[in-house]
């Protein structure tokens, strides 16, 4: 990524970089997955955006497939849709493992090189893409977007229906 | 309630002086002039306000209705003098149909469970609209639950205004109370209240209006409305927060039990029974929010200081140049047309959510609302999960609106 400009109009550059206006106009597994075992619906109660994620983990604790469909801003549904694309066929562990750097990349803590630390090298080239996300650090009102949809896949995971971004 | 207007053409308003009675509006945020259309979530205070509450608690603070002694008496005699100004703004009988509250919600919650306790049976209905806030939502179903009233919906039509007739053909021998918005704070839609009033005193029933936005941007005279309750928050109109106002009638308030007991409320207390205050003081309970009381009173001073009509045609110019220039951006759609309205706007652009509008714009120095504005009913009726909004108060101007604009195009250029 670019070094980051302190002029706020280079703030809106990253944060709506090319790659989120194309994963947020379309974002990729906007649907429900079939034959999932579990499924969570997210909620920000801010906004009103909803969306329902859907995943199928197989008995090895793989996810063979995961979507998410609903209604939010550019950053929630880019967020989204890139998380479906970096979690299919990766395992449950892994998911969450993913969740904790792309949450600690979007809050801050975490930059691109120790978000890569914190997880398997096949997973590298799937966080140099999430860290897409990490432009909200400068928008903190906008970082429940970006994590909605990741929350909505914990609670998905952990087998509980809902989920808000009252908890960051 | 009328529209606030002039008799003969209206003297020249100069909003740069009004501009000037607003301290936090020559302060910049991302290094741009604020433009703040936020005012229907909340209006900026004027100094006259800061003052009248600083000078409250350097000069003359102390709790009321308590001491004996004359530092107490002078707060109580403030207290009691703020709702004097606010009785007088509403044209209500007397000061002690004035009780105050936290805020608005505060005061319908009141209501729906005080009154909604003594007046609602199974079945009996209560009747609300599509536009409503959720806080003239919620407290009506947390009756309706505990009664078994039921609660029914008068539809909206496609420009946000609602016919007489739409409140004709729900409002029924059933019907118990009917609780409104005078002003949308959505569409800015100002409903026909004197007639919905004739209607539900038709049929024995009671109207809650909740005055939020009318009280900012209409003429608000309760008798003549002929509502039975009217409700509005300080922060809305100049005022500070922490406080707010129910207006009842006096019978209403007599024949209603207290909402919440405590300190002040009471006229005797012993372990097997106590005895209650009369009204305002009946609803009172506790000590009061006195600083915020005596700054919405330095509010209504201020606005009986400014010509307040002058004012409202400043405000309709500045909504309507709005509507023409919003109209010109590309991809913008207007939502809330109605004829009879106030100056607030909600607007989407196609392709871009409202959010990321309100962020993009925000670095402008351009503050909107965006989101469900407290009223996710309406936004499922209108079929959208949210909008933009810009609302305009007495210090907006026509410049303000060329930065909105001007802020879209630049949305238009980042987001799509
Ligand atoms: C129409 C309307 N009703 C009720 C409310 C609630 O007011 P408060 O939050 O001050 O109690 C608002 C404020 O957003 C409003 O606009």
């Amino acid at each position: 990524m670019n070094a980051v400009a302190h002029v706020e109009t280079d703030d809106l550059k990253v944060l709506y970089q090319e790659l989120i206006l194309d994963h947020g106009k379309s974002p990729r597994n906007a649907r429900l997955v079939e034959h999932a075992t579990c499924t969570a619906k997210g909620n920000n109660p801010l906004c009103g955006d909803r969306l329902t994620v859907t995943a199928r983990v197989n008995a090895g604790g793989m996810i063979e497939d995961v979507a998410a469909e609903g209604k939010g801003c550019a950053i929630s549904i880019a967020s989204a849709s890139m998380m479906t694309e970096a979690l299919k066929n990766a395992s449950v562990a892994t998911a969450r493992q993913v969740f904790e750097a792309v949450h600690q990349l979007c809050t801050g803590k975490a930059d691109v090189a120790s978000a890569k630390a914190m997880l398997p090298t096949s997973m590298s080239e799937d966080v140099e893409k999430l860290a897409a996300l990490r432009g909200v650090r400068q928008f903190p009102v906008r970082v429940k977007c970006a994590t909605l949809p990741w929350h909505t896949l914990m609670s998905c995971l952990d087998g509980k229906v809902d989920a808000t971004t009252e908890k960051v | 309630m009328t529209a606030l207007a002039h008799k003969s053409a209206p003297p020249a308003f100069d909003v740069s002086l009004i501009r000037k009675d607003f301290p936090i509006l020559a302060r910049q945020v991302h290094g741009k002039p604020l433009v703040f259309l936020d005012s229907a979530a909340s209006t900026q205070k004027p100094r006259a306000v800061l003052d009248a509450m600083t000078f409250a608690f350097e000069n003359e603070y102390a709790n009321v209705h308590r001491g004996a002694y004359w530092l107490s008496e002078k707060a109580t005699i403030n207290y009691e003098a703020a709702r004097e100004k606010v009785r007088a703004f509403i044209n209500a009988k007397s000061a002690s149909e004035v009780v105050f509250t936290k805020g608005a919600t505060d005061a319908i919650n009141l209501v729906a469970a005080s009154y909604g306790c003594l007046a609602l049976r199974p079945g009996d209905e209560i009747v609300l609209t599509e536009l409503e806030h959720h806080s003239n939502i919620v407290p009506w179903q947390l009756i309706r639950d505990l009664t078994g009233a039921v609660i029914k919906v008068v539809p909206i039509n496609a420009d946000g205004s609602i016919s007489i007739d739409a409140f004709a053909k729900i409002i029924g021998p059933k019907t118990k109370i009917v609780a409104v918005a005078h002003v949308s704070n959505v569409l800015g839609t100002v409903l026909p209240i004197e007639a919905i009033a004739e209607l539900t005193h038709k049929f024995g029933a009671k109207l809650l209006v909740d005055g939020c936005q009318g009280i900012v941007h209409e003429h608000v005279d309760v008798q003549a409305m002929g509502c039975d309750f009217y409700v509005f928050s300080g922060h809305k109109l100049y005022g500070p927060n922490a406080i707010g106002v129910l207006w009842a009638r006096l019978e209403l308030l007599d024949a209603m039990p207290p909402y919440q007991g405590g300190g002040d409320m009471i006229a005797t207390v012993t372990f097997e029974k106590s005895t209650w205050a009369e009204a305002p003081t009946k609803f009172e309970a506790g000590t009061p929010p006195i600083v915020p009381a005596i700054g919405l009173g330095a509010a209504i001073d201020y606005l009986n200081s400014i010509d307040r009509v002058a004012a409202a045609a400043h405000e309709r110019d500045v909504l309507q140049y709005a509507m023409v220039e919003l109209s010109k951006v590309p991809g913008v759609k207007l939502i809330g047309t109605a004829q009879n309205k106030a100056s607030v706007q909600s607007f989407t652009m196609e392709g871009a959510h409202p959010h990321d509008l309100a962020t993009v714009l925000d670095r402008s120095g351009v503050c909107v609302r965006a989101g469900h504005h407290c009223a996710q009913p309406l936004m499922d009726v209108l079929g959208v999960s949210a909008t933009a909004r810009a609302s305009f108060g007495i210090y907006s101007t026509r410049g303000e609106v060329d930065a909105l604009v001007a802020a879209l195009h630049k949305a238009r250029e980042v987001l799509l």
